[in-house]
């Protein structure tokens, strides 16, 4: 019996050094960029337009051009996803489409991000003609993102209680009117939990963007939908590896500014989910 | 109901029907337009030669497109961080979801949280300006631009994908099992590796496919710290360049309608293939872990 025990500190022991191997690198991960960028952070890093071939400056266009690119994206992508999770939970029966569906989600999700950036080369810019335009890359990112918004918005419908439904239907209402009164209105903060977490994952790609919007070099903020833009984490791409000498406090401050981005989101979206479990 | 009532119904109820169908729609676009370009190679290379050919050589005269180095360079950094991401990913795994006291549990599953947040690219910055030069250093290489560095980056963006999808298989396992093998007079441990691991292994082998997956599919941090040198490896520590990193680089510089950049085409739907094959089997094993 002793041996036992000795087994099971022993087997405890090495499970928890296996955790503690990934989460300490994910702590000094972190606290490394704070530490390195945020000297770089300034009025000027923020507000301004790069200068001397992007070693001076500031980050102001590619923040910018995420921002816009994130909007556009979720833009699209939002009612597509929301419209496509309540048709596979309160519409469709378990057959040979619903199957289909699903595995295309799966499949979507699953795909490398850079097949979709050629995928979004060769339709949007080339085939339909937009060019390397905003619309192009939003579009390919939107793309990307609806297995995310598809997923959690299926959970948020699954969180709804049947009984909802049932007291709407014996009153008579159609399955549009049940969905639209008796269902979104109480699945609307996972909605929004999908929705902000498919924003960090759009702000944080690369590759998508690589063929269809991300400009090099652009100092200027962008004046239609047929604009390139420059975007954060292609600027970091760039500063890290195309242009040499850049100071690395530059390159720290972008990815600070970038991460900062995405892990604020991802906290509003741990809160805005706790909240709904509260509510429950 | 009142008839206009019934028409604006009729037409939302279609617009949901259409949005359910969207990503199928979507999935065959990609095909497609992945093949209209990628057909075009076969113009200038049989699909054998393409496939398995030793030369990447795309803008010498006349191009070389053999992507069988590619095709290694991708197995091998996806080989290396599977071996490291699997064991870590499922310990860790057991240790949140069985072993780590209610507070702790929490801390942990944020800190995977963050990790799966941070984006590739920024993870590859890190690569390139402290893991790069460390293994430079630490291994006594004449570059730190290896295989290595790639799987060891990979590894990590594999583990929240293997962590959280292995955590909830073992939480998928049925009460019933534990408390049997407790009341046995079982320790935990005992448990844990004899019960529990047996309830919960379709949904660690989905987890590890899953993971598997995400690594080949990988292009932005493999791209910055692997050295993207297209000749066929013979160990980790050597350059090597992948499937995803070779799109990434090179379709800038690719004239549109030549062989390579119709090559590049072809890799996306290697690629594409790949990612279809993993996934199905991945979803298959989590079907049979959810009848469980």
């Amino acid at each position: 019996m002793k041996n036992e025990a000795a087994k099971e500190k022993i087997g405890f022991g090495a499970l928890l050094v296996a955790t503690l191997v990934i989460v300490v690198p994910v702590i000094l991960i972190v606290g490394l960029i704070i530490a390195r960028g945020f000297g770089a952070l300034s009025w000027e890093f923020l507000f301004t337009m790069p200068r001397d071939g992007m070693k001076a400056g500031g980050i102001f266009p590619a923040i910018v051009g995420t921002f816009i690119l994130v909007v556009t994206s979720i833009a699209f992508a939002l009612p597509i996803g929301v419209m496509a999770a309540v048709y596979l939970h309160e519409y469709a029966r378990e057959n040979l489409l619903t199957r289909i569906i699903n595995l295309a989600i799966i499949n979507l999700a699953g795909v490398s991000s850079v097949v979709f950036g050629l995928f979004g080369f060769s339709l949007f810019v080339i085939f339909l003609k937009f060019g390397v335009s905003i619309t192009a890359g939003a579009l390919t990112l939107g793309i990307m993102t609806l297995p995310v918004i598809i997923t959690t918005t299926r959970e948020a419908l699954r969180a709804v209680p049947q009984s909802y439904r049932e007291v709407s239907f014996s009153l008579g209402a159609s399955r549009w009117q049940t969905v639209r009164h008796a269902v979104l209105p109480f699945a609307t903060p996972g909605i929004l939990t999908g929705a902000i977490l498919s924003v960090g994952r759009v702000a944080g790609e690369t590759a998508p963007i690589l063929f269809t919007v991300a400009a090099f070099y652009l100092p200027r903020l962008p004046h239609s939908l047929g604009d390139q833009v420059m975007a954060l984490p292609y600027h970091l791409y760039i500063t890290t590896t195309q242009i040499p000498n850049v100071p690395e406090g530059y390159r720290y401050g972008t990815a600070l500014v970038l991460v900062g981005l995405v892990l604020i989101v991802n906290v509003a979206a741990v809160i805005l989910r706790s909240k709904m479990r509260h509510r429950k | 109901m009142s008839r206009a009532r019934k028409v604006r119904e009729f037409f939302i109820e279609k617009l949901i029907l259409a949005s359910g169908l969207a990503s199928v729609v979507f999935v065959v676009l990609i095909l497609i337009f992945l093949l209209r370009e990628a057909v075009s190679v076969l113009k200038t290379v049989s699909l054998g030669a393409f496939l398995g050919g030793r030369f990447w050589y795309p803008i010498s005269d006349p191009a070389r497109l053999g992507i069988l180095p590619l095709i290694l360079g991708s197995l091998a950094v996806t080989l290396g961080a599977v071996v490291l991401a699997v064991p870590l990913g499922i310990a860790a795994a057991f240790y949140i979801a069985e072993v780590a006291p209610r507070r702790l549990r929490g801390l942990l599953k944020s800190c995977v949280e963050i990790l799966a947040a941070i984006p590739s690219v920024v993870l590859g910055f890190l690569g390139i300006t402290i893991l790069v030069p460390f293994l430079k250093n630490f291994l006594g290489l004449p570059t730190g631009l290896t295989a290595l560095a790639g799987s060891i980056m990979l590894a990590f963006m594999a583990l929240p994908t293997i962590i959280s999808i292995s955590e909830d298989a073992i939480n998928a396992v049925p009460r019933e099992y534990k408390e049997g093998a407790l009341a046995l007079g079982a320790t935990h441990w005992q448990t844990l590796h004899r019960v529990i691991i047996h309830g919960a292994l379709p949904g660690v082998i989905a987890a590890a496919m899953l993971g598997i997956g995400r690594v080949f599919g990988e292009t932005m941090a493999v791209m910055m710290v692997t050295g993207n040198a297209a000749a066929i490896p013979h160990g980790l520590l050597e350059p090597v360049r992948t499937l995803t990193a070779t799109i990434a680089a090179e379709m800038g510089e690719a004239a549109q309608g030549s062989p390579h950049y119709f090559a590049l085409f072809g890799i996306g739907v290697v690629l594409f293939v790949i990612s279809f094959l993993i996934n199905l089997t991945a979803d298959l094993f989590l079907a049979r872990s959810r009848k469980r």
